[in-house]
């Protein structure tokens, strides 16, 4: 990104610190009274979240972190978004479509909601087709959306026939090669991912946004 | 309700029973037991064994008693769980309008098991309220809040202050329509919560007389988990620890000491030293090592002591994988717990814990659920062999009892494995 004022420096390192009081107040000041760009405030957020990202891989930051992170991302794009006057085509193009939900008998969704968070600030457009999701929902939600890789959620150990049955039903109804499948969420680890027929599992939302990476062969 | 049913223990019986507590409480007291103990915590597993639905389970009290008897009966584990207790509890969540549970017939079908809606049960703004008067908080917002049995409480007076003849006066609230309903419903409900009451002490008695003491019957929660899982909701409660982190810190403290006060008598009544605490927020991938010395450990630890002092043996059950928190939570009186791990890794966990406290499981729940015999077989010689044998004080059982979807022949592989490898 173009180089940064030292306003802007400090939005990025509030941000990313955690200090959340003194960021709001600044992208807060700078787009509502300063007049500051909206596209190039929301360019400074996302810096930050790499950032963030990155400190979580290196186990420096943990789920507080992108909990909160997503938190002001929100309330300064409240902000930033109606002030965008932006022609159509003009917005980022996004790296690939995941589409993600979790499986039908289970209602969790906080491991999925960090999933689609991190997935949405790394440049992936991303579908969250919600919780308890039916086989079909999954396969109409595919044909239409057409994701290039759809991601299973699921914290109990229902959630393995769940998969199973998910992913099956996206073999038989011809969808299968188009894309590849994740796997998250509780108890799943490589039994389950051989048992489901999945392409991968992963253990925390990095391994989401890594694994989505390597398969569009962009580096991670 | 029936006059309980009695039962007799047989000489045969007691000494059965006395041997399998001896052997999870050498465990507990650090020495080496005749054979390594096996415990079974079955729940919605039993639909599968005994052809049922997960809805017979929770409302079938008898039924319930009897496949659990029969899964006991077949396994003999040294110790097995309180069912009834887990599990029939249809009739007394409706009883009491729970709204925290989606269950079999109420929000979920029959063939799956209660799931917990995490919400924000407390609102960020209320901390003070809390923190100022916690029965206060509990009367007026939390209980209508969590069960519609409790709705109309809210309109009892005010009770700190009150005095003289403002008591006097006072007392007209509890006559106020909907205070006076909630209170007739609630005495209903009571007595319905009552029968589960009598149908787990039924249960846990008729396993006494055949010889199996209970693996616990009291439960608990770590104070930062109560906050969190029941009032804050998951990511209300990662928030606080930037926005809020002064009032969480203080009601944790507060929380420790009256978690103490509720489980001891808790722990009194059910005349069982040994609870069960789930323990939901310490997995090493949750939050960071500074974060769980600050938020996490301290106020349980403070906890632990106080169960311990009390004469209870707290058992925590360590969900995730927790390897990173092991010599932090290595810091209490040895001879006194029970750790039980569901992913961290029970060798490594032997080497940092194993003269400090006993430990319980886990066998995989993925592997449980899909795989073979001989695979569980494997699994369980490797705890025997690199647990047990080393002189680790293992109580052997899956990483969180048995899994729902558990093939009845990985069960029986598992406790013939322990028998086979360990006594």
């Amino acid at each position: 990104m173009a180089e940064m004022t030292e306003q802007e420096r400090h939005l990025v390192e509030w941000l990313s610190d955690m200090n959340e009081d003194d960021a709001f107040a600044l992208a807060k000041k700078m787009l509502l009274e300063e007049g500051a760009n909206p596209i190039r405030v929301l360019e400074l957020c996302r810096n930050a979240m790499d950032i963030v990202g990155k400190r979580f891989e290196k186990g420096e930051y943990f789920l507080p972190e992108l909990v909160l992170a997503g938190e002001m991302l929100e309330n300064i794009g409240a902000i930033a978004k109606p002030l965008i006057k932006q022609a159509p085509g003009e917005e980022p193009k996004k790296l690939a479509k995941v589409l993600i939900g979790t499986v039908h008998g289970d209602l969790h969704d906080i491991g999925k909601n960090i999933v689609t968070f991190m997935l949405d600030i790394n440049g992936f457009e991303v579908k969250d087709i919600g919780i308890d999701v039916p086989v079909k929902t999954f396969i109409d939600e595919i044909s239409r959306f057409q994701p290039d890789v759809v991601g299973l959620s699921g914290f109990l150990t229902l959630a393995f026939d769940s998969m199973k049955e998910t992913i099956e039903a996206i073999q038989d109804a011809g969808l299968r090669d188009k894309l590849k499948i994740m796997i998250g969420g509780g108890q799943v680890d490589e039994t389950v991912r051989n048992y489901t027929g999945a392409d991968a599992f992963g253990t925390n939302a990095m391994d989401a946004v890594s694994l989505c990476k390597n398969w569009i062969g962009v580096a991670a | 309700m029936t006059a309980p049913q009695t039962y007799v223990q047989t000489p045969a019986a007691k000494a059965a029973y006395d041997v399998r507590w001896q052997r999870i409480m050498d465990c507990v007291n650090l020495k080496q037991p005749d054979r390594m103990p096996t415990t079974m915590m079955a729940t919605f597993w039993l639909a599968k064994y005994g052809g049922v639905s997960y809805r017979q389970l929770m409302y079938d009290y008898e039924k319930t008693k009897e496949i659990s008897e029969r899964a006991i009966l077949e396994f003999e584990p040294d110790a097995p769980s309180p069912t009834i207790l887990a599990i029939a509890t249809g009739r007394a969540l409706e009883a009491i309008d729970f709204k925290q549970l989606q269950w079999p017939g109420h929000g979920v079908r029959d063939d799956q098991p209660y799931q917990y809606l995490d919400r924000e049960y407390m609102k960020p703004e209320e901390y003070d309220e809390f923190l100022f008067d916690p029965t206060g908080f509990y009367l007026q917002k939390y209980l209508p809040r969590v069960a519609g049995v409790f709705e109309g409480l809210e309109e009892l007076p005010y009770l700190p202050g009150l005095h003289y003849f403002r008591l006097v006066a006072s007392v007209r609230m509890f006559a106020k329509p909907r205070v006076r309903a909630a209170l007739e419903k609630l005495m209903k409900a009571a007595e319905e919560v009552d029968i589960w009451a009598g149908h787990h002490a039924d249960f846990t008695q008729r396993m006494a007389a055949q010889g199996y003491p209970m693996s616990y019957i009291a439960t608990a929660v770590s104070p930062y988990d109560l906050l969190a899982d029941y009032f804050r909701g998951a990511t209300g409660m990662m928030k606080d620890l930037y926005r809020n982190k002064d009032k969480l810190l203080a009601m944790l403290e507060k929380a420790a000491t009256f978690l103490v006060r509720q489980t001891l008598a808790s722990s009194k009544a059910f005349g069982h030293p040994i609870v069960f605490i789930p323990v939901h927020w310490a997995p090493d991938a949750f939050m960071s090592d500074a974060q769980f010395k600050t938020f996490w450990w301290p106020t349980f630890r403070k906890m632990l002591i106080g169960l311990i002092d009390g004469g209870v043996i707290p058992m925590p059950l360590w969900e995730a994988d927790c390897t990173k928190r092991l010599e932090v939570i290595r810091d209490i009186p040895a001879g006194k717990c029970i750790y039980w791990f569901e992913r961290t890794d029970m060798v490594k966990a032997f080497e940092v814990l194993g003269d400090v406290v006993a430990l319980r499981g886990n066998i995989s729940p993925s592997l449980l659920t899909t795989g073979t015999p001989i695979e569980v077989d494997a699994a369980v010689r490797h705890l025997a062999d690199n647990v047990f044998h080393k002189g680790g004080k293992l109580i052997l059982d899956g990483a969180f009892g048995i899994p729902d979807e558990t093939p009845v022949e990985n069960v029986r592989a598992m406790f013939a494995a322990a028998r086979k490898y360990a006594g």
